[in-house]
């Protein structure tokens, strides 16, 4: 199943412009939403799952609250492609190794492979889709953009949202400190010299907006 | 390969966790990062997963009277790395919190999940019966054994994977372990257990007991520390080779000394006679380079990993001369 997915979105992208790629990696989820977060009370966290069992969980994603049924051994990163459509995160090792499944918890860059979606309950989840500005990119987007910051793009939502992460707790970072902080996002195709220099201005940019 | 199922069990007490597990046949969940690799990848199974995540007890770092520190098992590594005190007190520990894994994985992954995480033997977490999956033969002995131990292996040749043992093992750590029937404290070499003793087990944890803290001694006057890992690439990786020191100086000489490697062994490697050899000594070239040779006396390579030797002397070396 997970292989009929990459080869699936190898295919959609395939004919589409690097623009487009970017919009679609981008685009706001369709799924059903509870709404506000601010307008919902909060949701006390399943405590059971027996196996195989469906159990309700509420999931507070890009701002929005969600409400939907999951099995215990299902992955914040199956949940938040499968269920709410967000196909920002992406599927590439499944184990900790790459972080194209980086997605931001509590404000923190963490891996959706490796975190059971019951255990992401009551937690603020932020995917690369939550941090367009209306239909603006966002600044470490648009900085990705702007420095041709990809070849294929898988990697590319993961590495957003690791920079976003990093800039957080280090708005200045210098280029060692962006290795570093990056260092748990791979690419494929190498292209790290534009994706370093795209945290760079990054950096800049959100001091600007 | 997907996620086998499980039953999933969060509960809100320690009390209501022993229960869960002393029904046997259940696995602690804390950050999830190696127990999750470890279920999808089939390197063992279990029907229960029993999450500690929301047991507050756990989460706490502690400075007590005496000057020691008690750190929650629930602790994640960034919030070790990233402890004022624990920089100011422990700047070993600290710095080698920085070296594990990746910025994810240390935001996601606790203090206790690192001390009983799985090994990382391709052969284990591969699809082969191995001595520690309590098969007939350690498939590292003839096979790929680049990355495995030089000292301590017998009938598996692990390394211990994590940064922090070595560490707090310098450090004289204790771990507070919690059971049914009640809490008690050991010395951190009696938690990480050598495959003479129980080669299908890293720990000397009961299935039913948690690790609930850790627990640093206050450091005396004059003490120093530092850790340093070499690994093969610059991103994340396992220690290739890696050594702590902890050392006491009392006018230019070392009054006492512990020194520990990674990367080495099954479990955190002790150095007794090169500690020996340096303590009521003051610094020089000959003293270190007796004590790097000592470190790896009893060594036995394997056909690919003997390289490792000359790596843990040039180490020592270097690590010693810059207390000099
Ligand atoms: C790609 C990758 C690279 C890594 N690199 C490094 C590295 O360079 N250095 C390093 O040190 N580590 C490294 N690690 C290991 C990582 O640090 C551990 O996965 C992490 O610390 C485990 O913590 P956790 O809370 O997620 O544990 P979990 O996955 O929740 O648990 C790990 C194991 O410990 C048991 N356990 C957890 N907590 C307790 C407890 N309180 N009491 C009793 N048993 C418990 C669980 O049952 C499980 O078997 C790496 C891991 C990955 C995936
Ligand atoms: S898919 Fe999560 S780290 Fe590779
Ligand atoms: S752009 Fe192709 S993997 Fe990074």
């Amino acid at each position: 199943m997970e292989e009929d997915q990459k080869e699936n979105n190898g295919q959609r992208r395939k004919g589409i412009s690097r623009r487009g790629f970017i919009q679609l990696v981008g685009a706001g989820a369709i799924a059903t939403t509870l709404g506000d977060v601010s307008k919902s009370s909060p949701v006390e966290a399943a405590e059971a799952a027996e196996k195989g069992e469906m159990v309700h969980v509420s999931l507070q994603v890009n701002g929005r609250r969600h409400r939907f049924k999951v099995e215990s051994r299902w992955t914040l990163l199956d949940v938040l492609r499968e269920k709410l459509g967000l196909t920002g995160p992406k599927l590439g090792c499944g184990r900790g190794e790459c972080g194209a499944c980086t997605v931001l918890i509590d404000g923190q860059p963490r891996y959706a492979c490796l975190t059971l979606a019951l255990e992401a309950e009551g937690k603020a989840i932020l995917t690369v889709e939550g941090l367009l500005r209306d239909d603006e990119l966002g600044p470490v987007q648009k900085a990705f953009w702007d420095n041709d910051a990809m070849q294929c793009g898988y990697c590319t939502p993961g590495q957003i949202m690791a920079a976003e992460g990093m800039l957080r707790v280090n708005p200045n970072p210098s280029l060692d400190e962006i290795r570093k902080g990056m260092s748990g996002n791979l690419c494929r195709c190498g292209s790290y010299a534009h994706i370093f220099k795209a945290v760079e201005q990054a950096a800049k940019l959100k001091q600007t907006v | 390969m997907t996620m086998p199922n499980f039953t999933y069990i969060r509960p809100k007490s320690l009390k209501e966790t022993f229960q869960h597990l002393s029904a046997g046949n259940a696995r602690i969940h804390a950050g999830g990062t190696d127990l999750l690799g470890c279920l999808r990848d089939g390197v063992f199974t279990t029907e229960k997963v029993v999450s500690i995540t929301r047991i507050d007890e756990l989460k706490r770092v502690e400075r007590l009277k005496d000057g020691s520190f008690r750190i929650g098992a629930l602790t994640t590594i960034t919030e070790l790395a990233n402890h004022p005190l624990i920089k100011e007190r422990y700047p070993a520990l600290a710095q080698a919190a920085l070296e594990v894994a990746s910025p994810q994985l240390r935001n996601q992954g606790t203090v206790g999940g690192n001390l009983c995480q799985k090994p990382r033997c391709w052969y284990y977490r591969g699809e082969f019966n191995c001595t520690r999956k309590g098969g007939a033969r350690c498939f590292a002995i003839l096979g790929e054994n680049q990355y495995h131990c030089v000292l301590g292996g017998r009938g598996c040749y692990i390394v211990h994977p994590s940064d922090l043992a070595p560490v707090l093992m310098a450090y004289g750590a204790s771990i507070e372990i919690t059971g049914a029937g009640g809490t008690k404290k050991i010395p951190i070499d009696k938690l990480l257990v050598l495959p003479e003793q129980a080669i299908t087990r890293e720990t000397a944890l009961a299935p039913d007991e948690v690790l609930t803290a850790v627990l640093l001694p206050p450091m005396a006057q004059g003490s120093r520390s530092s850790y340093r890992k070499v690994r093969a690439r610059g991103s994340w990786d396992f220690a290739l080779a890696g050594v702590a020191l902890a050392l006491r100086f009392y006018e230019g000489k070392v009054t006492s000394a512990k020194i520990v490697l990674s990367g080495a062994a099954p479990i955190p490697w002790r150095c007794p006679d090169s500690e020996k050899i340096i303590t009521g000594q003051s610094l020089n070239d000959e003293i270190i380079a007796r004590a790097a040779a000592a470190a790896m006396r009893e060594a036995r390579p394997m056909q690919y990993n003997e390289y490792k030797i000359e790596l843990f002397k040039g180490l020592i070396t270097e690590e010693l001369a810059a207390y000099k």
